[in-house]
């Protein structure tokens, strides 16, 4: 066994000024922000098939039950739905501005805008909790105790189904993203994002963003698409 | 590992101890945390079918029951397919080389590679805890309802499995897209890239697209079995074909994760054996991506016999005869590579050529399949079983293996004993061809598949059939023994010992933690062996071989 | 790719953000209308634009490299896949009669 003495050729290529949190196997600062970006992006792809699979779910089902979607979807609170749209728009808005700022190098802004992100996606999660506890006093959540009074019960369960399943996983990622943003936050305020060098921001507003978008489509097509029925 | 006092540092003895192999995030390191774990799981699957060959030995039922019976052909899918085919090339193959390939110190997200390892032990460990309490018996393809309302083994904790190695599968397909978009050495062009790198990066789009869709699948179907929120079940209002269409969108391009780099390999080796380019370079790098891109629009081939509509059936079957095209233009170029080439019968080739012939076997009764006619006849019979085994074993397991014999003097340093590895590949060929090609006769004369017990006159062709799973099994534990052997007496293998082309072999063996001294700098075509001959003879030294 | 690193100004967050609050408006007040099929394509259609805004602005696709650009067209074409030809199937069933 030899006591190892580093080697020159082992050695991270010499650091002439290597800029504070390059990674060692990076070249520069914008092939790390750019690899950044272009990962976040690929992850989000998987997301979009990985939702993909409900929304197809979804349109086979309701094909197959026009009526009973309508009828299930009339069933929602149109008002809370539509409040929850608009407060989780306001969090990618502060959610952008988050990382305008952290663009621009107001290390106090950043921390402000996530705090204000979080406390939206705080709201929207409490008004879901509220549509959900609704939900299961009028008995529409599916298993055994569900209970529908009317015409085609059977199609409005998957519609339910269908229902928890959408949003009960568009609202884990959203608790996924409030915790990872309560960490980035705290990173934020030691000061640990400059303007060359904020990829954790970044990709996680690109998440946001998406997340946002996930619900821009689950909106009209939960909430929407009985109303001019009835 | 031994490293005497003349060893120049490297990334084996970097650093010592179990902490500095299980926190590690040199991309080496991690490829070798692959190489045990997939090891692991093959050997676990291959007690499965040992198990399985025995049981059908004879026609009766007479070494275990059919509840039994069906719990070993399951966990031998799960275990053979999600946590050894998939993972297999690119975990280790590709995580060891595709840095050194581009030229880059490690992955792009070197933590997130250390992350996907363990998230794929994590799944192997549901598997395996599934196993230890009784295992599945609803087949690696958990159709519902019988998954969800009817089987009473762990098909939860198997699709959690399942689910994690996806994730995982996940992320290793994001660190390889973005490193090979990001990585690449000054100088190394897109179509200067070796095929191994083109043939992963297809695949890495195959495990991006494909897998969250199965992922998705299985959480519906937990949801289902464990909360009966019914997406799927026909008493619930759901309907089972849709199951069919998520778990095969992802399962028919899945082929391509495992056969993908499969192909890759195999370029490198015909060409490094064939001292020549690679006949058409630039179709076999296209060809590897179109054949991600098609294989998604074919899985239909699966579901003729569901009640999948007939105008889709005809639509599946045209489109997947298409994929053909693309892998026989792999198959011809590397033929006419071999063509006029310097051919040496060194061990990798020799699994390089079996390849070619197996893989040509198993593509063509898979246009059988794809006819729709035929499936119906010898669906969910024997002759689906040797198709796809003559694809996943013949094809990858052989790529798999050559490519650990190519690049095994890179990984460890050490040379593995000639004779015997000339002997395991004969004996793995020899072997393979024995266990499934009776298959082949046994699925046309109307054996199905899953049963454990049989009528009298198909015990010749099964008998046949188990003994050429014994001399494979041989084949297989040979490797294992002197791989073993030569990490600590194998001769020194020094850096180039094929005198193959590629950055792998400019560096040393093994290489360093950083892989090169510094970032080298590009100015040859891929396998450009006349050009690197021209180099050599203009420095009137021996140099390496691409400046 | 330096240009990615452009700084949106925050008066182009806040029109997006208006544009953004108005489409929902809009889409509500749509749903009750009787368009017939076209309903969910009023629908669908305004959730596409808000969703485009989104991915350009908030995103900043709209400064990103062509790469990037590639990436997200590809992820809603696969999705098109998933969706195609799995109603290949569903619909055309109807054709036996």
């Amino acid at each position: 066994m030899s006591t190892a003495e580093p080697d020159a050729r082992t050695q991270p290529v010499a650091s002439k000024l290597r800029p504070w949190g390059l990674a060692h196997h990076f070249e520069s600062l914008s092939q790390q922000q750019d690899a950044s970006y272009f990962g976040m992006w690929i992850f989000l792809v998987q997301e979009i098939m990985f939702f993909g699979g409900l929304f197809t779910a979804y349109i086979v089902y309701r094909t197959a039950n026009p009526t009973a979607f309508a009828l299930g979807s009339d069933s929602l609170d149109l008002t809370l739905g539509a409040v929850n749209t608009a407060v989780l728009i306001g969090s990618s808005l502060t959610m952008a501005l988050a990382v305008w700022a952290a663009q621009t190098g107001r290390r106090r802004t950043i921390v402000v805008f996530i705090i204000l992100t979080i406390l939206l996606g705080g709201v929207f999660l409490g008004i879901k909790t509220v549509e959900y506890g609704h939900k299961w006093h009028e008995h529409h959540v599916p298993g055994p105790s569900f209970h529908w009074d009317g015409p085609e019960a059977r199609g409005v369960q998957m519609f339910f189904n269908l229902y928890f399943a959408m949003t009960g996983l568009h609202a884990l990622h959203m608790v996924v993203g409030m915790a990872i943003l309560a960490a980035v936050a705290v990173w934020a305020w030691r000061g640990a994002f400059t303007p060359g060098n904020h990829n954790l921001v970044e990709g996680l507003g690109l998440y946001w963003h998406f997340v946002d978008i996930v619900w821009i489509f689950l909106f009209p097509l939960l909430y929407l698409l009985g109303r001019h029925a009835g | 590992m031994s490293s005497n006092e003349t060893a120049p540092t490297n990334y084996l003895n970097a650093d010592y101890g179990v902490r500095s192999w299980l926190f590690t995030v040199d991309h080496k390191r991690i490829a070798i945390l692959y190489l045990i774990a997939v090891t692991f799981f093959f050997a676990l699957g291959g007690l499965m079918a040992v198990l399985i060959r025995l049981e059908l030995a004879t026609p009766a039922g007479d070494l275990v029951q059919a509840d039994v019976y069906n719990r070993l052909f399951t966990m031998h899918g799960v275990l053979m397919i999600f946590f050894f085919l998939i993972p297999a090339i690119p975990g280790v193959l590709g995580n060891f080389l595709i840095p050194i390939m581009i030229g880059a110190k490690d992955m792009a997200f070197p933590k997130v590679n250390l992350a996907s390892w363990y998230v794929y032990m994590a799944g192997g460990l549901f598997a395996a805890w599934s196993m230890l309490h009784g295992g599945v018996d609803t087949g690696w393809t958990f159709y519902t309802p019988f998954s969800t309302a009817f089987s009473n083994t762990y098909v939860i904790s198997t699709a959690i499995g399942g689910f994690l190695a996806g994730f995982s599968s996940i992320l290793t397909g994001l660190n390889f897209i973005v490193t090979v978009h990001r990585m690449r050495a000054p100088g190394l062009t897109w179509f200067r890239l070796p095929l191994f790198v083109w043939s992963l990066y297809a695949t890495a789009i195959v495990q991006i697209l494909a897998t969250p869709v199965l992922a998705i699948t299985l959480v519906l179907l937990i949801a289902e079995r464990a909360f009966r929120i019914g997406i799927f079940d026909p008493a619930l209002g759901g309907d089972p074909v849709l199951f069919q269409h998520l778990f095969w969108f992802y399962s028919h391009p899945a082929v391509y994760i495992m056969i993908l780099p499969a192909f890759g390999v195999i370029s490198e080796l015909v060409s490094a054996f064939a001292r020549k380019r690679i006949f058409g370079y630039r179709v076999v790098a296209a060809a590897s991506v179109s054949i991600a891109v098609l294989g998604f629009l074919v899985w239909g081939h699966h579901m003729f016999v569901s009640s999948q509509s007939p105008y889709a059936g005809v639509i599946f079957s045209l489109l997947s005869m298409l994929v053909a095209v693309p892998s026989a233009v792999k198959v011809f170029n590397w033929t006419a590579t071999l063509y006029e080439g310097s051919v040496s019968w060194e061990t990798p080739m020799l699994y390089a050529l079996g390849f070619i012939g197996l893989f040509t076997i198993g593509g063509l009764t898979g246009v059988m399949l794809a006819t729709m006619g035929i499936d119906i006849h010898v669906h969910d019979t024997y002759f689906v079983v040797a198709h796809f085994h003559y694809v996943m074993v013949g094809a990858v397991l052989m790529a798999y293996l050559g490519g650990l014999h190519f690049w095994w003097p890179k990984i460890t340093g050490r040379m593995y004993p000639i004779f015997w590895s000339k002997i395991s590949a004969l004996l793995v060929f020899v072997g393979f061809n024995l266990t499934f090609f009776p298959q082949f006769l046994l699925g046309y004369l109307g054996m199905p598949r899953r049963y454990h017990a049989y009528p009298d006159e198909f015990q010749v062709l099964n008998v046949l059939s188990s003994a050429g799973a014994t001399v494979l099994g041989v084949g297989y534990l040979i490797p294992l023994v002197y791989f073993f052997w030569s990490m600590r007496y194998g001769k020194r293998a020094g850096d180039n010992p094929w005198d193959a082309f590629g950055l792998e072999w400019e560096t040393t063996s093994p290489p360093p933690t950083f892989n090169f001294p510094a970032t080298p700098k590009v100015t040859l075509e891929a396998y450009d062996y006349t050009g690197r001959a021209e180099a050599r003879l203009a420095r009137t030294q021996p140099v390496r071989s691409s400046p | 790719m330096s240009e990615r690193h452009h700084v949106t100004g925050l008066a182009v967050y806040l029109a997006v953000f208006l544009a953004l609050m108005v489409f929902t408006a809009v889409t509500v007040w749509a749903s009750f209308v009787h368009l017939g099929p076209f309903n969910d394509l009023v629908a669908m259609a305004i959730a596409f634009t808000k969703a485009t805004l989104v991915v350009l602005f908030f995103m900043q696709v709209r400064h990103a490299s062509r790469m990037a650009k590639i990436t997200v067209v590809a992820g809603f074409l696969w999705l098109a896949i998933l969706f195609g030809i799995t109603l290949t199937d569903y619909f055309s069933r109807g054709f036996l009669g």
